[in-house]
């Protein structure tokens, strides 16, 4: 916006705010065409289906809609809690889910910190990209790779199997299988992308701290353990209640393409039971009112290692 | 632990690591050549048997993979484009300290990372909008992340002095032009950045694409693939056919499935490692917020 006075530009941002609100609005009016799109986008896509979100407490049809439909109250919910698909089903999300962040959680911490250890450039360079590689492949083709590299006949992991005079493992028929598989794919897949923002907080680590330890004569490995690791807390703090806040929801997509007949004991989550309960039986209300409890468990989750994290006086959310 | 002891174990994970992720693409991409029968006689190990393209051939003769690639093609162009120019603006926007409103707008678009409609009213939202079997269906609902958006409003704090902006508003500027000529250029990073991370985003989704088009040939790529990759195998079973036509099918198709990972995954995996650099700055933005 122009300013009129082109003296008072001088004063600053302190001029700015003694002009009203009004004044301030109408000279920004520039800004806010700028934020139209992305303001009708959050419209449209983020708060209409916020709001469509209440057909969980109703019995939704389509000519009445999101708001005309008839109020049930909780009876939804009441169908899911008492359903004998329940605890299974909120079994299996937690445990794929809670394993997953055992296991997978702590590996890009330490390849970050071998790969920080690292002199030579070039290894390092190499290092880095070959383990960030994954994170570009499609879920689609990595589960297509799980299903081809641990095929039943000629699958590379069968054959090996086969060699050491074993017999062959029906793994994507196996209801044991599925969580090795999908964890295992899943580090395989994103190891690389967390490193890479681990390396980027530990460039942050002041040198002069290694210096000091060397002097007092630390070793390597005690550096790591006191300066390093201790340094990239707040990050991983962070990453990890982001973690927590995804526990519901990360990679049903995944999840859903790795299901089979014969693994859904294990395989069945929340999530893909949403999307075939609602989209391809059609029934909206029912699927809702799952879809929204396991949004609610979520974000109570998340909320609650927030609040933990703060009160430790470690780094948190807000 | 002694230092050696140490650098030995560290070195030895991470050739594992390196191992264990380059090695599953590496086999990918010689059995994609390599005589199915020789596979299955586990002779493909190290250097591919009995080359063959067939599965290439294959590839590139299946009409609906054809067309996926093209609507894959369309789909990432258009919803690129899209989806970066709201980020930019929007982010541009959120930037500006002096815009009434900035906190609100901010904490609109961050309670949306943290509850959303859910995936059925999205749903009947684009239903009720028309778009279902529709380009916009698989463009738009996805289109902007807020994550995304934060790390474009943080770039062009960190990156667009306040003092330039006076300076060119003393000559006259107005915000579309300060925007357009003069904060854009200086962000060129920052739409390299978003621009790939669409491009990834969109090219390899198939959700989307699942529920809201059931139009078979408007198919991306990845549905496709889906469909070839993983449904004609869930169902497989542990017996081997015994009819001569059926052990020429199945190794054709075998051919195929490899050669389709192939195809569509090395595009982008090619042109990555020139664009890390952008990548890990996009990272290291994410871990600064």
């Amino acid at each position: 916006m122009r300013i009129s006075n082109p003296a008072r530009a001088g004063a600053g941002s302190l001029a700015v705010r003694r002009v009203s609100l009004s004044r301030r609005v109408r000279q920004s009016w520039q800004l806010y065409v700028l934020l139209a799109p992305g303001l009708v986008y959050l419209v449209i896509f983020k708060y209409w289906p916020m709001y469509g979100a209440q057909i969980a407490f109703r019995n939704y049809n389509p000519v009445d809609g999101f708001v005309g439909s008839p109020w049930v109250g909780l009876k939804n919910f009441h169908r899911f809690v008492t359903s004998y698909q329940f605890s299974r089903l909120l079994e299996n999300t937690l445990t794929v889910n809670t394993l997953g962040l055992i296991f997978a959680f702590p590996v890009p911490i330490v390849l970050a910190l071998i790969v920080n250890q690292l002199t030579g450039e070039r290894f390092k360079k190499f290092a880095q990209t070959v383990l960030y590689a994954p994170s570009f492949i499609s879920v689609v083709v990595v589960v297509g790779m799980i299903y081809l590299l641990f095929g039943p006949r000629s699958g590379l992991v069968n054959q090996v199997i086969t060699l050491s005079g074993h017999t062959p493992i029906f793994f994507m028929g196996s209801p044991g299988w599925f969580r090795p598989l999908f964890i295992g794919s899943d580090i395989w897949q994103n190891a690389g992308f967390s490193m890479i923002v681990y390396l980027a907080a530990l460039t942050a680590i002041d040198p002069s701290l290694h210096e000091a330890a060397k002097v007092d004569g630390a070793n390597k490995f005690q550096r790591v353990w006191h300066i390093e690791l201790p340094g990239i807390l707040p990050v991983i703090t962070i990453l990890f209640i982001l973690a927590i806040g995804n526990v519901f929801n990360l990679g049903f997509e995944k999840v859903y393409l790795m299901q089979t007949d014969l693994n859904l004991p294990t395989s069945e989550v929340i999530n893909t039971y949403v999307y075939k309960i609602g989209l391809q039986n059609a029934q909206f209300s029912y699927s809702a009112a799952i879809g929204l409890f396991n949004s609610v468990l979520n974000l109570v989750l998340l909320l609650t290692f927030n609040q933990v994290a703060r009160k430790a006086n470690q780094s948190s959310l807000w | 632990m002694a230092d050696p002891t140490f650098t030995g174990v560290s070195i030895g994970i991470l050739l594992l690591a390196i191992g264990a992720v380059i090695y599953p693409l590496y086999f990918i991409i010689i059995a994609s050549i390599s005589d199915p029968n020789q596979i299955q006689l586990g002779h493909v190990w190290v250097l591919p048997k009995g080359i063959t393209l067939d599965g290439y051939r294959a590839l590139f003769s299946n009409d609906a993979i054809v067309h996926g690639f093209a609507n894959s093609l369309l789909y990432t162009g258009l919803g690129t484009l899209i989806s970066v120019s709201i980020i930019l603006t929007s982010g541009y926007a959120l930037s500006r300290r002096d815009m009434p409103g900035r906190r609100l707008f901010m904490i609109l678009f961050v309670v949306t990372m943290f509850f959303d409609g859910g995936m059925i009213s999205r749903y009947l939202v684009v239903k009720q909008l028309g778009m279902l079997n529709t380009i916009w269906a698989v463009v738009l609902p996805g289109a902007v992340g807020v994550w995304n958006l934060i790390i474009a409003r943080t770039f062009f704090e960190h990156n667009v002095p306040g003092e330039l902006r006076e300076a060119a508003q003393l000559d006259g500027s107005d915000d579309f032009r300060f925007f357009l000529r003069i904060a854009l250029p200086m962000t060129k990073p920052l739409i390299v950045l978003m621009a790939m991370t669409q491009i990834v985003a969109y090219w390899n989704s198939y959700f989307d694409a699942m529920i809201y088009l059931n139009n078979e040939s408007m198919y991306p790529l990845q549905l496709v693939m889906r469909n070839i990759l993983i449904q004609s195998q869930a169902t497989g079973s542990m017996d081997s056919g015994s009819i001569d036509s059926y052990a020429a099918a199945q190794r054709l198709s075998e051919l195929l499935k490899y050669s389709m990972i192939v195809v569509s995954t090395a595009p982008i995996l090619a042109v990555f490692p020139f664009l890390q650099k952008y990548f890990v700055k996009g990272a290291a933005l994410g871990a600064l917020k």
